[in-house]
């Protein structure tokens, strides 16, 4: 396009980069979720006085830490171009392993080995089917997410389990300093390990050029089948130590926990700005987007508002974020023609 | 590859076949004809749910609001037929219809108009979908003793022994084979999956037909909700949560590929048949009905591994020894 | 076809470019995008019964110009003229309804589909309702297809069991069938062998003595003198000449496209060749190869030619670990290789430039800076963490030495031309400093000069040590830049040359398609 073939005297220098990065950073999907965040917060606060006590703040949180957990490494996975469906479904199972290793008399340490350990399994199993085999992650996690869950409901039916020890309620419940509440902290930590492996690493890079073009990945020497697997493997890892937090929060394990956790999950992700379609999103966003799920959640409820009307607000959220800069630069062209 | 896809569907046939007659074995009467009606009945909603998701599939989308416009048209029916009993049924039938296409055209307007990859959109409708039913039922259930007789009659009247439910679901099965194979829209909706590029310049507006596609899903899951609550005599906010991924698992099993242009009617009433006779199977075998969700996904994997096999083995070119393929 | 009769047939094609006046013209035609203008007032005459060959150089607007006349784009000035009346083209279908019909580059057909239904997707016969009628279908197929001489081809046969050429005669079928008035071919040739080019010929002949009006588009100039009658030369979206071919010369019309004289002169290189680097011995592969096995020495340039789909991209793609051999040795200055994936072979140092640009080599939505680092990751960053500051350094100094056309390294590659999407592929590989380095049809697709500054920076590689494998399509490239030639044929070596100007070109041709002496009298 502007390319003459004309030849041009050589040594011709090419800037790195024409705008700033500042600029670039002031203007991006994370500015404007930032922006919503505040505004639902402000709008909070105005809404009920109890808001911006730090216990109901601390409070709010336990909305989203767990399902924020995941949506990190779901994050890396759908910029690769992948996606799991079955998260939800493998914290059923990692919860029903840790109650039923908990009927042997297994203690805190070794119920948390078991959770994630399962968890890891389960996205090993995932990894294996969409990178050995070559299937489409959609159908195959859709088929895990029955099977994983489907095993809990053997295992359990209509039952519970309950009784988990004094010691492991602390991953659920447990404060570390203050009203910081241990999901909270982790929660944060997390998110800063997956900024990092994302934004400033090589295993991060490569993540991005297989969601934007898995063959010429494949043809620079990127392990394309390795790097995916890696992912599966984290998505499980991240699923089964929101299944310890969760079952410690709720001190039981029932099959039908976590329902439909996937959706809300992938909500999340697609809130904070990654592309469906893969190849690109920042952890940024996928944080501020669990803040804002968190947010119209607490105050919706402080606003006597039930969870399923609630959910309108979410769904009308992700398409209304998404939709209002297409609508608005299609309006801007109108207006520039 | 005709020949491929109709022993697939063979296959499929079979296991279904082999599943009835292994019950039947283990507990007489399984097989029965009036037993399989019953089996056929209790399916149908599915197979008329299979046939929507379908169309949207082989467009290369998808529709995960199927479930909430179900329950949300259900609702909308039930409510009606509370507050006003005098409006007879089939106008019920054309509301939950109608009402159900207008939020599939919501659908299909945004990935249409707005480009946003349909599982976004869907995603994002079935929370908004869900919650409304809330909102407009107040938070409350419609009873069975708040419906009419003919509310909840016409899934139930027999003709021919059949109850109407399944000549419902035969009927959209015929109408469904005849749109998909006779009609330019059925053969656009193929055509777009295969290779939208291409249809461009056989002057198939892609877009447009993705949007179809998303108004049959919509009308039939209207209807599937009136279906529904006439059938399980409940309207609430419950009703069908989770089952779109039911749905699209019976498309999956009966070989309709998520990526697109490949799939048939056959497949995916078969596909919901499989899960059906499964579900009826598992109580009569006396296997816990806790059972049923993990058979069905493993029933999901072995399929797709299935479908996976048959897709790898061509479109590798053998070069060397190329005339003894030609 | 059936409203042809043997006595029309005979002199059709002097009458029709005599007589009658342009069934199709363009006037004043103008269409920007953001940032470019596309076409800039640029008109074009289309005749029934004539060839009429539209060149240009890449990015000059011919598939602009495809684009608008098949109603995919809407001009923003200007006016389209079918059979003296003006007309709006606002849809593919309306362009279709108007008797205008493509055949593109890539065949744009369905795979999934029968043969019958890719014919008549969109006009298909109907019955009572608008049912389509499938028998009636079958049956026209049938007869167009064996009025083309394929009719072995079953009109139910799914197009995917096809091979190229057959899927490019099936849309030929598809332009017949609706009884198109104006053909347009869009490089119809890019990915045929000669023998199919020339089945290709024969059937656009039928087409031009059928009085239809063909507008054909090609970056090859021996298929545009061998076939068309008139000329229409695009360049930088605006029309700079059109007439008859036999009054143009290929020089003049060179000129036209770029503007300025250019001798397709390959440059002259004066380097040693030294010992032996890399040595290939029995390879071979279930389908695609067998006993593969040469020697390829320091500063060499070692071409391999052959039709389409004789093997010789497997064979690299063998060599760079994408494809895994069944039987072989790679040896690498006297080590061997075992490449199971592309991350071995670049390791090894073996690189391979693969011939789909878009698809395979360039990452189109990352910038060029980090498109030039990915394989290189590992040197510039350090314990695994990135730095950008040597990304960028490595991205320059590569990228400034193959004299890239960018506004920065920041761009995205996509927003680059061909040519320049090549010189990203070839730095991303050069900054790995490899031993050797696989050119898998270099300049497929690219402008002239962006050609030849390939072919120059070639020269330098293997002065600078390195060893060059080229696989090209292209007599003139492959007979200009080689060293010595191997001849692929169905997956095997069908001989190997010395370059060393006795060598003739029909040699190469008739050993790659194993024609015999009767064949090529």
């Amino acid at each position: 396009m502007n390319d003459q073939s004309i030849a041009a005297p050589a040594g011709r220098k090419i800037p790195d980069r024409l705008d700033s990065p500042a600029k670039a950073a002031v203007f991006s999907w994370p500015s404007l979720l930032l922006a919503v965040a505040v505004g639902i917060f402000i709008l909070n606060s105005f809404a009920s006085p109890y808001f911006l006590s730090p216990w109901s703040l601390s409070d709010a949180t336990f909305n989203f830490t767990e399902k924020g957990l995941i949506a990190l490494a779901m994050a890396l996975l759908i910029i690769s171009g992948e996606i799991d469906l079955s998260v939800a479904a493998i914290i059923a199972l990692a919860s029903t392993a840790m109650g039923l290793a908990l009927q042997f008399g297994v203690d805190t340490p070794g119920l948390v080995a078991i959770g994630v350990l399962t968890g890891v399994l389960c996205g090993m199993f995932n990894g294996f089917l969409v990178t050995r085999l070559g299937l489409p992650s959609i159908v195959v996690t859709i088929g895990t997410m029955s099977f994983f869950r489907g095993i809990s409901y053997i295992v359990l039916g209509d039952q519970a389990f309950k009784g988990y020890p004094d010691s492991f309620d602390f991953f659920g419940q447990g404060y570390v300093f203050w009203v910081v509440s241990f999901e909270f902290a982790f929660f944060l930590v997390c998110a800063l390990v997956y900024y990092v492996v994302l934004h400033r690493t090589n295993f991060g890079r490569q993540i991005f050029v297989i969601g934007n073009n898995p063959v010429a990945a494949r043809f620079s020497g990127v392990r394309v089948e390795r790097v995916k697997f890696i992912l599966f493997c984290l998505t499980g890892l991240m699923s089964g130590l929101a299944a310890v937090a969760l079952t410690s929060r709720l001190a039981s394990t029932r099959p039908s926990i976590a329902f439909a956790w996937e959706l809300e999950v992938v909500t999340i992700v697609v809130l904070g700005g990654v592309s469906i379609l893969g190849g690109s999103g920042t952890i940024q966003g996928v944080v501020i987007a669990a803040f804002i799920m968190g947010l119209v959640t607490f105050g919706l409820g402080l606003l006597n508002v039930p969870g399923i009307v609630m959910s309108i607000f979410i769904g009308a959220l992700l398409i209304g974020v998404i939709a209002l800069p297409i609508l608005i630069s299609r309006l801007r062209q109108r207006m520039a023609k | 590859m005709k020949r491929l896809l109709r022993t697939r569907e063979i296959w499929l046939g079979a296991a279904v076949a082999a599943i009835i007659i292994a019950t039947e074995l283990r507990a007489p009467g399984f097989g029965s004809l009036r037993n399989l009606m019953e089996v056929f009945n209790n399916t149908s909603i599915l197979m008329i749910l299979a046939l929507g998701q379908m169309a949207v599939i082989l467009t290369r989308s998808i529709d995960l609001s199927m479930a909430s416009n179900l329950a949300l048209s259900g609702m909308l029916v039930a409510l009606t037929n509370a507050a006003y009993p005098g409006i007879p049924v089939p106008v019920l039938m054309l509301m939950a219809t109608g009402f159900g296409l207008v939020l599939g055209a919501f659908n299909g307007a945004l990935v249409w108009r707005l480009g946003i990859p349909a599982i976004v959109v869907t995603l994002g409708t079935l929370t908004i979908f869900r919650g409304l039913i809330f909102v407009i039922a107040g938070g409350q259930w419609v009873n069975a003793d708040q419906m009419t007789t003919d509310f909840v009659q016409y899934t139930r009247i027999p003709v021919l022994g059949l109850p109407l439910l399944s000549w419902y679901a035969i009927a959209i099965a015929v109408g469904f084979f005849v749109m998909m194979t006779r009609t330019s829209i059925g053969r656009a909706i193929y055509a777009i999956g295969v290779n939208p590029t291409a249809s461009v310049y056989a002057g198939i507006d892609v877009g447009r037909t993705k949007f179809l596609a998303f108004c049959i899903s919509g009308a039939l899951s209207g209807f599937c909700g009136y279906l529904w609550v006439s059938r399980y005599v409940i309207g609430s906010v419950e009703v069908a949560n989770g089952y779109e991924l039911t749905v699209v698992a019976a498309c999956v099993i009966g070989g309709i590929s998520i990526a697109g242009g490949v799939g048939s009617v056959a497949g995916a009433l078969l596909g919901a048949l499989f899960l059906g006779v499964i579900n009826s199977a598992l109580p009569v075998i006396n296997i816990s009905p806790f059972w049923q969700m993990a058979i069905s996904g493993a029933a999901i994997i072995f399929a797709v591994v299935l479908n996976g096999r048959t897709n790898k083995s061509r479109g590798r070119l053998i070069l060397k020894s190329a005339e003894t393929v030609k | 076809m059936s409203t042809v009769n043997a006595t029309d047939m005979d002199d059709a094609r002097p009458a029709a470019a005599a007589g009658k006046g342009p069934i199709l013209s363009l006037r004043g035609i103008t269409k920007t995008f953001p940032g470019v203008r596309a076409l800039n007032a640029v008109s074009l005459d289309l005749y029934p019964g004539q060839v009429t060959a539209l060149i240009g150089e890449n990015g000059a607007g011919k598939s602009t110009l495809v684009k608008t006349l098949t109603g995919i784009y809407l001009p923003d000035e200007g006016e389209i003229v079918i059979k003296g009346k003006p007309v709006a083209l606002t849809s593919a279908h309306d362009a279709f309804e108007r008797g205008i019909t493509a055949i593109h580059q890539e065949t744009v057909l369905f795979d999934e589909l029968s043969v019958a239904e890719n014919i008549f997707l969109g006009h298909s016969p109907r019955k009572r309702w608008g049912m389509i009628d499938w028998k009636a279908m079958h049956e026209r197929s049938k007869s167009l297809l064996a009025e083309m001489g394929i009719g072995h081809v079953a009109p139910d046969t799914p197009l995917k069991e096809l091979g190229i050429a057959s899927k490019h005669l099936v849309a030929v079928a598809r332009a017949m069938s609706i009884e198109a008035e104006i053909v347009i071919m869009d490089e119809p040739t890019a990915s045929l062998s000669h023998k199919e080019i020339e089945d290709l010929f024969v059937l656009i002949d039928m087409l031009r003595q059928d009085g239809k009006a063909i507008l054909f588009i090609s970056h090859k100039f021996d298929e545009i003198y061998r076939i068309a009658d008139r000329y229409t030369v695009f360049r930088d979206g605006e029309m700079v000449g059109e007439g008859l071919l036999k009054d143009a010369s290929q020089k003049q019309i060179v000129r036209m496209m770029v503007g300025r004289a250019v001798d397709q002169i390959f440059p002259k290189r004066e380097t040693e060749i030294g010992a032996p680097v890399l040595k290939v011995d029995g390879l071979s592969h279930p389908t695609e190869f067998a006993d593969i096995g040469f020697e390829l020495r320091q500063g060499e340039i070692l071409g391999f030619y052959g039709l389409v789909g004789a093997g010789r991209s497997e064979v690299m793609q063998a060599l760079f670990g994408i494809t895994r051999p069944s039987a072989g040795t790679i040896t690498l200055d006297g080590k061997p290789v075992e490449a199971k994936s592309p991350a071995d072979a670049i390791d090894a140092g073996i690189v391979y430039v693969p011939e789909e640009r878009g698809k395979q080599g360039v990452v189109v939505d990352l910038p060029i800076f980090q498109n030039v680092s990915l394989p290189s990751l590992r040197k510039t960053s350090s314990n695994g963490f990135l730095q950008l500051a040597e990304e960028f350094r490595l991205a320059r100094e590569y990228t400034e030495r193959l004299d890239l056309r960018a506004a920065s390294l920041s761009q995205t590659a996509g927003t680059l031309s061909g040519g320049n999407q090549q010189k990203v592929v070839i730095a991303k590989w050069l900054a790995t400093r490899p031993r050797v380095i696989i050119l898998d049809e270099p300049t497929k697709g690219i402008d002239i000069g962006s050609k030849a500054a390939v072919h120059e920076f070639m020269g330098d590689l293997v002065a600078g040590g390195l060893s060059v494998i080229m696989v090209s399509s292209e007599l003139p490239e492959i007979m200009g830049m080689s060293d010595r030639i191997i001849v692929l044929r169905e997956g095997r070596i069908a001989g190997v040359y010395e370059n060393d100007g006795s060598l003739d070109a029909e040699t190469l041709v008739s050993v790659a398609a194993d024609i015999g002496e009767e064949a090529a009298a």
